[in-house]
């Protein structure tokens, strides 16, 4: 057996973070304002800034920082738990989103005290949003040939050059941008670095761009002449590469990865069960569920890796891959059912649903590394390259 | 410490000609005796019967084991059997085989549908509601279903005379028989991935080894991901404090693991390419023995469309039905 295959050995959630299970749901319960299901559908791209600092309020933005930097110290399954619970309602958490995941945990681990001091509380209160500026015009796949470039100078580092397809970059305050900070366009991985981009600087412009859907959930940023200080670097300069590939693992394996379909699955459901023609549909639901049972259980297994402090990246690589391939086909699955319905005002509704997922599926295998990239990856797990 | 001791007593014992020996009508003695003399079969016996008591986490990695060896004899079933039966009633010694669905006909006969390992059994431990009834299969009449390598029949009782009947059990049943299925189809899976694997290693064209293609990466990826689905999935039936496993993660083991075995099985042969096509090349031993343990008690059609109306009738979100597993 393959021993990428061997290792990965089912993990159960303990006991602790299935406690708080009760504690999410009674507060969304108050929390969330009530939203038609093609709003709910939006989860982890709608972005509500006054849900976010509710949730920070409660002590759950920041899940996993330390407590003396306003965090909750919860470990990773905790956090899944949390997750799961906000995204399985659709709960709007676009706007605190990136912060909680990647950036928060990044800063921890390798930011500088100073850097830990001023962003940390700010993350935990709920005040400040960060994105993430990878993609290029000419970097997308192949991500390490970015071209922005950080010069240091006697102020700092001046920055030139455009990131693209950022997420939430018109709603954030903050962006940890990969940029060469050293070496050349040959160099490749080396002489990259993350820096921390205040995005109200001078020389910074954002502009969204409108998606197929009509939202605006992605920007352009363009950098000219932004003068850095020298504390916006993160980490190591020319370790960026390094860096952002610790980060992989926790972005690709978890329950965003299986949900993002979640409140078309559950629509539809409560729509044939109500329905004399939910029979006809046992089998599809059945197999959604058993898919939906499966991937939750290969994600909480990854996370034990992560929370024995591993970076299981090719294994996450592997269920980002399933898990993006079950969120499109639940739209695929539904939509192949329509088309010959009734004037029932819950259809429609569905059907406004259905339209929003089916135009945003093809993004769940693109962002975050696509298909084809993470399969190559797998491949290199399973010895191939 | 069962696991390391069968996987010699199988290393030693099962290789592809006494496989395809017993896919041509050799009784397996030469196999089952070692395994049974080893006291395998009583892993999950009560220990007043002399059995180990193993838990059900424990089971998996043996089931999955005899899968990996794709082993045409009833050894899981009758570890599964005499789980059932517990402290009911001892078995007696042989092969027993599992029936899931049991008919009682007017004239007083009875018959058992596509019985795994119904040719070489001895014995059948059929559901019949509630009840557990233990017949003599060699008093039957076998009907071979199928391809007759597989060993599955249809056994017709004309005078059904149980050996044992007991009152419960019967409902454990066909979420144990399905959720040992999806155990040796995790073993199996990742048999076949294994070598399709070493297929693409050492298999040259075009001046290289052709898992060097970027074409058959992504298949083997891919392979790869639904063969984990669906260790993960079979895995999760066994993670139990219970006797037997729980209906629902059952349910979901055999759905999935069933439908990998599409994918992989031809993934697998469209990596081997006409070698695998061949009855002298192994291939066809483990992809055989896949599609027969897709339909063993139920394929994913089957129990896809048993899972959608428990979610249906649940009345709850298929998020909180699913996550109990």
């Amino acid at each position: 057996m393959s021993s990428l295959l061997s290792q990965l050995r089912l993990a159960t959630l303990p006991a602790h973070a299935q406690a708080l299970r009760a504690e999410v749901k009674a507060f969304l319960a108050e929390a969330l304002e009530p939203a038609p299901p093609h709003v709910r559908a939006r989860s982890w791209m709608g972005f509500d800034a006054a849900f976010s600092r509710k949730l920070a309020a409660r002590g759950w933005v920041g899940v996993t920082l330390p407590k003396p930097y306003g965090g909750a110290d919860l470990d990773a399954f905790s956090r899944y738990v949390l997750v799961e619970e906000l995204l399985a309602v659709g709960a709007p958490v676009s706007a605190h989103w990136i912060a909680d995941r990647q950036s928060g945990p990044l800063i921890v681990k390798f930011g500088s005290d100073v850097q830990k001091a001023f962003f940390l509380p700010r993350i935990c209160r709920g005040e400040i949003f960060f994105c993430i500026g990878m993609s290029e015009p000419n970097a997308g796949s192949d991500l390490a040939s970015v071209a922005t470039r950080a010069r240091p100078n006697d102020a700092g580092w001046l920055l030139n050059g455009q990131k693209i397809w950022t997420t939430n970059a018109h709603h954030c305050q903050y962006m940890i941008a990969l940029v060469r900070s050293s070496g050349d366009k040959e160099d490749r991985q080396r002489g990259l670095s993350q820096f921390i981009i205040d995005l109200s600087l001078p020389g910074v412009t954002v502009r969204p761009i409108r998606d197929l859907s009509g939202d605006a959930h992605f920007s352009e940023v363009f950098f000219d002449n932004v003068q850095l200080g020298p504390d916006a670097l993160v980490g190591t300069e020319g370790s960026g590469w390094q860096q952002v590939n610790a980060e992989l693992a926790f972005e690709r394996s978890g329950p965003e990865r299986i949900y993002s379909s979640i409140v078309l699955l559950e629509s539809w459901i409560a729509l044939l069960r109500d329905s004399p023609d939910g029979d006809l549909h046992a089998g599809d639901i059945g197999r959604l569920a058993c898919h939906l049972a499966t991937l939750r259980n290969m994600s909480i297994t990854v996370t034990a890796r992560l929370a024995a402090g591993e970076s299981p990246v090719v294994e996450a690589a592997l269920i980002k891959d399933l898990g993006t391939s079950f969120e499109q086909e639940i739209a695929q699955v539904i939509e192949s059912t329509m088309g010959i319905g009734n004037d029932n005002p819950r259809e429609a509704e569905l059907l406004r649903t259905l339209a929003y997922v089916s135009q945003l599926a093809p993004s769940y295998s693109l962002r975050g590394g696509t298909r084809e990239i993470l399969r190559g990856m797998i491949a290199r797990g399973l010895g191939l390259r | 410490m069962f696991l390391e001791a069968l996987q010699k007593v199988l290393a030693d014992h099962v290789d592809s000609a006494a496989i395809r020996a017993i896919e041509g009508g050799d009784s397996g003695a030469a196999i089952w005796q070692p395994i049974e003399e080893a006291g395998f079969l009583a892993l999950m016996q009560p220990e007043s019967f002399g059995g180990a008591a193993l838990a059900l986490p424990e089971l998996f990695p043996i089931l999955e084991c005899l899968g990996r060896h794709v082993l045409p004899l009833p050894v899981a079933q009758t570890i599964v059997a005499r789980a059932l039966v517990g402290p009911q009633a001892e078995l007696p010694g042989g092969m027993v085989t599992l029936a899931t669905h049991w008919q009682s006909l007017a004239d007083g006969g009875g018959v058992a549908v596509h019985v795994p390992a119904g040719h070489l059994a001895v014995h059948v431990l059929v559901a019949d509601g509630e009840r557990l009834l233990l017949l003599a299969a060699t008093h039957a009449r076998r009907e071979p279903v199928g391809d007759p390598r597989s060993q599955v029949v249809h056994l017709r009782w004309a005078n059904p005379d149980p050996v044992l009947e007991l009152p419960t059990g019967g409902r454990q049943l066909p979420a144990f028989a399905a959720a040992m299925t999806a155990a040796q189809l995790s073993g199996g899976l990742q048999r076949c991935f294994d070598m399709a694997l070493e297929h693409c290693n050492t298999r040259v064209q075009f001046g290289k080894s052709i898992g060097k293609f970027q074409a058959l990466q992504q298949q083997l990826s891919t392979m790869a991901e639904h063969v984990l689905a669906a260790s993960i999935a079979a895995e999760a039936a066994f993670r139990c404090e219970a006797a037997a496993p729980d209906w629902l993660a059952a349910a979901v083991a055999k759905s999935r693991a069933s439908e990998a075995v599409g994918l992989v099985a031809a993934t697998a042969h469209a990596v081997h390419g006409a070698i695998g096509m061949t009855d002298e090349f192994d291939l066809a031993l483990v992809t055989r023995r896949l599609h027969a343990w897709r339909m063993q008690h139920g394929a994913e059609g089957y129990w896809n469309r048993e899972i959608g109306r428990a979610v249906l009738a649940s009345g709850k979100t298929v998020f909180e039905c699913m996550r109990a597993i």
